[in-house]
């Protein structure tokens, strides 16, 4: 089964004739995806890459029963994309783009959640999702994965290509891979796809990346405490040794008075009953630990 | 993106938000006049430095003992008579003058500054105004409710993280729906939680409106006014203000970009982000070169793991070619700590021969005096690999992170 997206997605793609936007939607086809078509205002009627180009979403919808988008719109008009998707009815909204500002992302957020409650966001500055053999929509290199049965859920990008790699050379295949963004603002957080993992048969355990900033990995720690999660589960914390103050990369990855520490995180992760890698040369090897035990 | 108390007050100000009067100054003449022309009888002369903790803070010169100063900035220490303050109160346009002369030029060391220090080069001569209470406002995005939240607390003037960690019932939250700003009965709940009156409410009302409104139109990723003060008279006004903007919208307030001060920037940071380069300074002596932040985190808590210390934080990004790898070599290289260098890049999209072609072009370029270890996984990582091992240059090829880190904190005891 897997989550949000499997081999009967339908994907268009908002901002398919810029460079990444196109690039990557090829890539995207030629791992397996069922690619439909693809928006750019003001190129409605062309084709690319085999597929119908439409001036907008609801337009793409209705003439190819798109379900997924994935967005490579720039910056400034990615936020307006992501609320035109919800508003033409698509499911799973993948949004790649990095360098949104925090405000426009908190007016579309509040916005899918006023008027789009069931739409999916992913992201935005994500590496996409991915399951394995059936369907990827983002950026990650697709042959770094394996079908199996280990959901992953990640803030990061290449630190979740690191993991998967680790996994995929134990052996160990993946039911989902979901990479969250590290946004401040963002349309899924940890929590969310911990549900959808428990609820998913095909995932037997979840393997999770966090990092400094914020508390999503304590509010996961905290669902699984509570039994919200009953599924073997390990994790990583990356920035341990990153100091206070300082913005390493991601707007989430900041460190600011006396939470959103990885010592922090590790404490209540390791509290909840998940194995923490202590190394990130481990992370695969602890998901195997953590399935051992269980 | 942060700016300076006197930049953020003018903001505040033609937003509507009442400040405390003030005029910058950059010479101790140029202070006297501000005194003289804000016709008030007592004043305050504030050292400008993005850094907090200025009133604690100390101005030393060039021969000071630094380790000293931070101990006293930070309270470790008590501080001895006739050592300039960050920030001082005077009575006369002659004190004033005398106040912005022990500050300017001089090198303000706080807790917050760290031993660097950070260089005076404007002070703000403020009016000394009747403070009848002290309190706190702030405002930034909370990733749980996913928008911007407004706090308020009665206790103003301290650090509130202390509050927050001690009485957190004491800071009022309000959650801001940014497509409609701060509501009425917002502002009301805040003015009887911070317990305004009378006029005060008032202005109080007419405060916070304007305060979130400029907060969301300015694209704030972080705004605290610490303290807000009331006034005999029921005045409330900002006697201070920190402003940090969201620098991905900047393109929107070319204004605001333009109060950028280089002299607070790192240099070596500022170059980076030129090259769409995510650099950070650190202080060990392993610099290390990285596609990706969660990543180059993990590379950076690798090599602490295996016993190294990194020398910086560095994400080339997703798409590194040779012009931006060079320009990353040069700005790790420039600082004589470094001793080992580790590239740690997960070709995804970029395939590893085109990354090894990249690296050996800018090692090329590049007198390479100290080792440099390289790993590289993803689509051609063989040819990637192959290339770098046959290139006949002093490059260390390792497999994997454990083998990654090992090998350059071996490199960097070698060679110290």
């Amino acid at each position: 089964m897997s989550i949000l997206v499997d081999k009967n997605t339908r994907l268009i793609c908002q901002g398919i004739t810029g460079k990444a936007g196109h690039f990557h939607a090829e890539q995207c086809q030629a791992y397996g995806t069922n690619l439909v078509g693809g928006v750019t205002p003001g190129k409605g009627g062309q084709t690319t890459l085999g597929v119908p180009i439409f001036d907008t979403v609801e337009e793409a919808v209705k003439a190819t029963g798109a379900d997924a988008s994935m967005i490579f719109v720039p910056p400034p008009f990615a936020a307006d994309s992501i609320m035109e998707a919800a508003d033409a009815g698509i499911r799973v909204i993948i949004a790649i783009t990095e360098g949104i500002p925090v405000m426009d992302m908190a007016r579309a957020v509040a916005y899918l959640k006023a008027h789009h409650p069931t739409a999916r966001l992913i992201g935005p500055n994500c590496p996409g999702v991915i399951t394995p053999g059936q369907c990827k929509i983002g950026i990650m290199p697709g042959y770094i994965h394996k079908p199996g049965r280990v959901g992953v859920v990640s803030r990061s990008g290449t630190l979740t290509y690191e993991a998967v790699w680790q996994l995929t050379n134990l052996g160990i295949g993946q039911s989902t891979c979901v990479g969250i963004g590290g946004d401040p603002v963002n349309g899924t957080d940890f929590v969310a796809v911990l549900k959808m993992f428990q609820d998913d048969p095909e995932t037997d355990a979840v393997m999770m990346m966090g990092e400094i900033g914020g508390n999503a990995e304590e509010q996961a720690a905290a669902f699984k405490k509570s039994g919200g999660f009953t599924k073997p589960m390990a994790a990583f914390i990356a920035g341990q040794t990153a100091p206070p103050g300082k913005r390493m990369g991601h707007a989430g990855a900041i460190i600011s008075g006396g939470s959103g520490k990885a010592s922090d995180k590790i404490a209540a992760l390791e509290d909840a009953g998940i194995l923490v890698a202590k190394s990130p040369a481990d992370m695969g090897v602890t998901l195997q630990q953590a399935m051992q035990q269980a | 993106m942060k700016i300076h108390e006197y930049q953020g007050k003018d903001l505040l100000k033609a937003a509507g938000v009442a400040v405390q009067e003030g005029k910058v100054a950059s010479t101790p003449e140029e202070a006297a006049r501000a005194f003289e022309e804000l016709g008030c009888s007592l004043g305050v002369v504030k050292a400008q430095v993005h850094a907090g903790g200025r009133g604690k803070g100390i101005a030393i010169g060039p021969d000071a003992d630094r380790a000293e100063a931070l101990a006293i900035a930070s309270g470790q220490k008590p501080r001895p008579e006739g050592v300039a303050q960050g920030v001082q109160l005077v009575r006369s346009a002659e004190e004033a003058r005398k106040a912005a002369e022990s500050l300017l030029g001089k090198t303000l060391i706080t807790y917050q500054t760290g031993i660097d220090g950070a260089k005076i080069n404007k002070v703000l001569v403020a009016d000394g105004v009747e403070i009848t209470r002290e309190l706190y406002l702030g405002m930034a995005v909370d990733r749980a409710v996913q928008a911007p939240v407004l706090m308020a607390s009665t206790e103003g003037g301290v650090e509130i993280e202390e509050v927050a960690k001690k009485t957190p019932e004491k800071i009022h939250r309000e959650p801001i729906d940014v497509g409609f700003g701060l509501a009425d009965f917002q502002a009301r709940k805040l003015v009887k939680a911070l317990g305004l009156e009378g006029a005060a409410a008032k202005n109080g009302l007419v405060f916070f409106k304007n305060f979130v409104k400029f907060f969301i139109d300015s694209d704030c990723s972080l705004a605290e006014i610490n303290p807000l003060i009331v006034t005999d008279s029921g005045q409330v006004l900002a006697l201070d203000c920190k402003l940090n903007f969201d620098d991905n919208a900047m393109y929107r307030h070319k204004d605001i970009a333009a109060l950028l001060d280089p002299a607070e920037e790192d240099p070596n940071e500022m170059r980076a982000s030129e090259s769409g380069l995510s650099y950070v300074q650190l202080d060990g002596d392993i610099a290390c070169l990285v596609n990706g932040a969660g990543l180059a985190m993990s590379t950076m808590d690798v090599i602490k793991y295996h016993g190294g210390e990194p020398a910086n934080f560095l994400d080339v990004g997703g798409g590194a070619n040779k012009d931006q790898v060079l320009e990353a070599f040069r700005i790790l290289l420039s600082s004589d700590k470094v001793k080992a260098v580790l590239v740690n890049i997960f070709g995804g999209i970029m395939k590893c021969d085109i990354i090894a072609a990249a690296l050996l072009a800018a090692y090329d370029e590049i007198d390479f005096k100290v080792p440099l270890v390289v790993r590289l996984e993803g689509t051609n990582v063989e040819q990637g690999m192959k290339m770098l091992e046959e290139s006949g240059r002093k490059i260390i090829t390792a497999k994997g992170l454990t083998d990654a880190a090992q090998k350059v904190v071996a490199a960097a005891k070698g060679s110290a």
